[in-house]
């Protein structure tokens, strides 16, 4: 297996480590903190971040210094920077690993983010069925606070910031930034028309950060490595620093693993990962979570990093990579997203909201083999009036895997229709005809 | 005794957190439905009323959200993820024995009031699956035989030791464990 540095995943990978405040500040844990805040100023702190090139690892790959340059310098009121932890892309469960088992890691990010952005109010927005999850993060941020890493006054700089954890209650949605903002404010989980931004215009209508849990685990090592280092791992310039694959499917070992931005799929299911559990070929594969349109065999060569993967026509998303092999249906797969997508459309924008719906129910026929052939027409022709035409992304991601399987495996849908046909199941004249 | 006489002292330190009083409104929700097992009319009007919101304004939240109940459930709701990852790992055969072992499917509770059953979506726990959740806690990489042993542990003990967890300093989370939603 090739070998390759651990950044996130180092510290828990040791044998007996708890994710306690004492054993993180015996790897070094806090060191970051205590070289930066005071020393270097917030306008630097963002400039280094800008120079590591981290991307945001939540899904949209956003440059977080240059989100962090956005918050209006002159403005004098709150800021607030809210850590999305609400995990729900299915396929992803890394920031999962990183909170539980490092608690402090996620801590220290988030200290050293509200220090360059000049927030004092941190929230922690972790989905709420995280509920183990949610009691390490207290518990790691009562040790903080009373070690002097969190609250009034850090470490004498009169530098404050105070954290908080705030449970989600079961959307999809709200991991989708406005939508987060939307929720943490009492309210249903609706996406937010963009702009204005929530650099300008966040929480509370005040200047906010919104950064990943995995983002933000990387800036101590960015702060205590430095900018330069960070950025000469993986695929620089545009895709610097490692990500924490989560490799799930039909691998022998399922799980994540930390691996610098372009390997390649190949690499990481068949030297990591364990290779395919009965050997069987590898079907498709889906790059980075759900939303992420499925690629093929042709794909296991395409490095891991946001322009390659982008390339071959996906995307690299939250790093959820699903893993299927030989025999699996295409259209059945398709289909299991395409009821995750249907049951998580808030509903704000109709094509959105109805169109879930109708892409549900023609898979479904399909399936079922009630399929007719006008149905593939159909559903492209819904998935066209969906993408690019709702509030948020979520349009784009619900016609993601119906597109890519119709791209790729077409005559999976056909031959079932021919079943359909054949079989002389139902007998419709076409649409729109008599 | 009303909920909010009951939870004073949290309902202060949860209100205390947010500049905002409307952002209490789901840590409120979980409260009540700690209380009872789901949130009742009562409750969600007391709470309206703590943040100075309309009921509606109340309800409207609530129901955007798969995790609150609005009425009644099994003491025990096994929730099971069907998405993608764990049905490619036999999240259906899961839904299949649970169906022989208790007689359920999706949406129904057993006649004694203990399990409740839902299909539900996603829990970010693709790397372990075919898993659940049951109340607060996550089982994963569930076989047959794990499973029977979790239904005849809640049945005697209210738990198990199969689920996930603790990670870290396990008496101090149990201790500060305040069994919620």
């Amino acid at each position: 297996m090739p070998k390759h540095e651990l950044i996130l995943l180092k510290n828990m990978m040791q044998p007996g480590y708890t994710g306690s405040l004492s054993d993180y500040e015996k790897t070094g844990g806090y060191q970051a903190l205590r070289k930066t805040l005071g020393k270097i100023a917030p306008a630097d702190v963002t400039a280094m971040v800008r120079k590591s090139g981290l991307r945001g690892r939540g899904g949209a790959g956003f440059p977080t210094g240059v989100k962090w340059g956005f918050l209006p310098k002159d403005y004098q009121g709150p800021r607030y920077l809210c850590c999305n932890a609400d995990e729900s892309e299915p396929g992803t469960f890394k920031d999962r690993q990183l909170m539980e088992r490092d608690p402090h890691q996620v801590l220290e990010g988030i200290v050293l983010s509200c220090y360059a952005i000049g927030a004092e109010t941190a929230f922690i927005y972790i989905r709420g069925e995280m509920v183990l999850g949610s009691k390490i993060l207290e518990h790691a941020i009562a040790e903080a606070r009373a070690a002097g890493y969190i609250g009034k006054n850090i470490l004498g700089t009169g530098i404050h910031a105070d954290v908080w954890v705030h449970r989600g209650a079961g959307a999809y949605i709200c991991g989708e930034e406005t939508a987060l903002l939307e929720s943490l404010e009492g309210k249903r989980g609706l996406p937010r028309i963009k702009p204005p931004f929530p650099a300008t215009h966040g929480l509370y209508n005040k200047p906010t950060v919104v950064n990943n849990v995995e983002t933000l685990a990387n800036l101590p090592h960015i702060m205590s490595r430095g900018p330069e280092w960070f950025a000469a791992i993986g695929s620089p310039p545009k895709s610097t620093g490692t990500r924490v694959f989560c490799v799930s499917g039909h691998v022998k070992r399922p799980g994540n693993y930390e691996v610098p931005m372009g390997v390649t799929v190949r690499e990481l299911v068949y030297e990591h990962a364990g290779g395919m559990r009965s050997d069987q070929p590898i079907k498709a594969f889906i790059p980075g979570g759900a939303s992420a349109p499925f690629l093929t065999p042709a794909h296991l060569d395409v490095k891991l990093d946001f322009e390659h993967v982008a390339a071959a026509g996906s995307m690299l998303g939250s790093g959820g990579v699903t893993v299927m092999e030989e025999g699996t249906s295409m259209v059945w797969a398709a289909l299991r997203l395409m009821e995750f997508f249907y049951h998580e459309s808030c509903g704000k924008c109709s094509p959105c909201r109805e169109g879930s719906s109708w892409l549900v129910q023609t898979l479904r026929r399909i399936l079922a083999k009630r399929g007719r052939m006008e149905d593939l027409e159909t559903l492209l022709d819904l998935c066209k009036n969906i993408a690019g035409r709702t509030v948020c992304a979520f349009g784009d991601a619900e016609v993601a895997p119906i597109q890519s399987t119709l791209k790729y495996w077409r005559q999976e849908y056909v031959d079932l229709i021919n079943e359909a046909e054949a079989a002389n199941l139902i007998k419709l004249e076409p649409v729109g005809k008599g | 005794m009303t909920f909010s006489e009951k939870y004073k002292d949290e309902i202060t330190d949860i209100l205390s957190r947010y500049p905002v009083k409307r952002s209490a409104l789901i840590p409120l929700l979980y409260v009540a439905q700690r209380d009872q097992g789901y949130v009742t009319e009562s409750a969600m009007q007391e709470i309206a009323q703590l943040l100075r919101l309309t009921p509606p304004q109340v309800y409207e939240t609530i129901t955007f959200y798969t995790m609150f109940n609005l009425k009644p459930t099994g003491r025990f709701h096994l929730q099971v993820c069907k998405s993608l990852m764990c049905a490619l790992v036999g999240s259906d055969t899961l839904f299949g024995w649970i169906h022989a072992k208790l007689g359920i499917g999706p949406g129904e509770t057993t006649a004694d009031g203990l399990f409740s059953l839902s299909a539900v979506e996603c829990l970010a726990a693709c790397g372990t699956g075919p898993m659940m959740q049951v109340n607060d806690d996550y089982y994963e990489q569930l076989t047959e035989d794990k499973l029977d042993r979790i239904v005849s542990d809640l049945r005697s003990t209210g738990t198990s030791p199969l689920k996930s967890g603790p990670f870290m300093w396990p008496e101090a989370v149990e201790s500060a464990d305040r069994p919620s939603s």
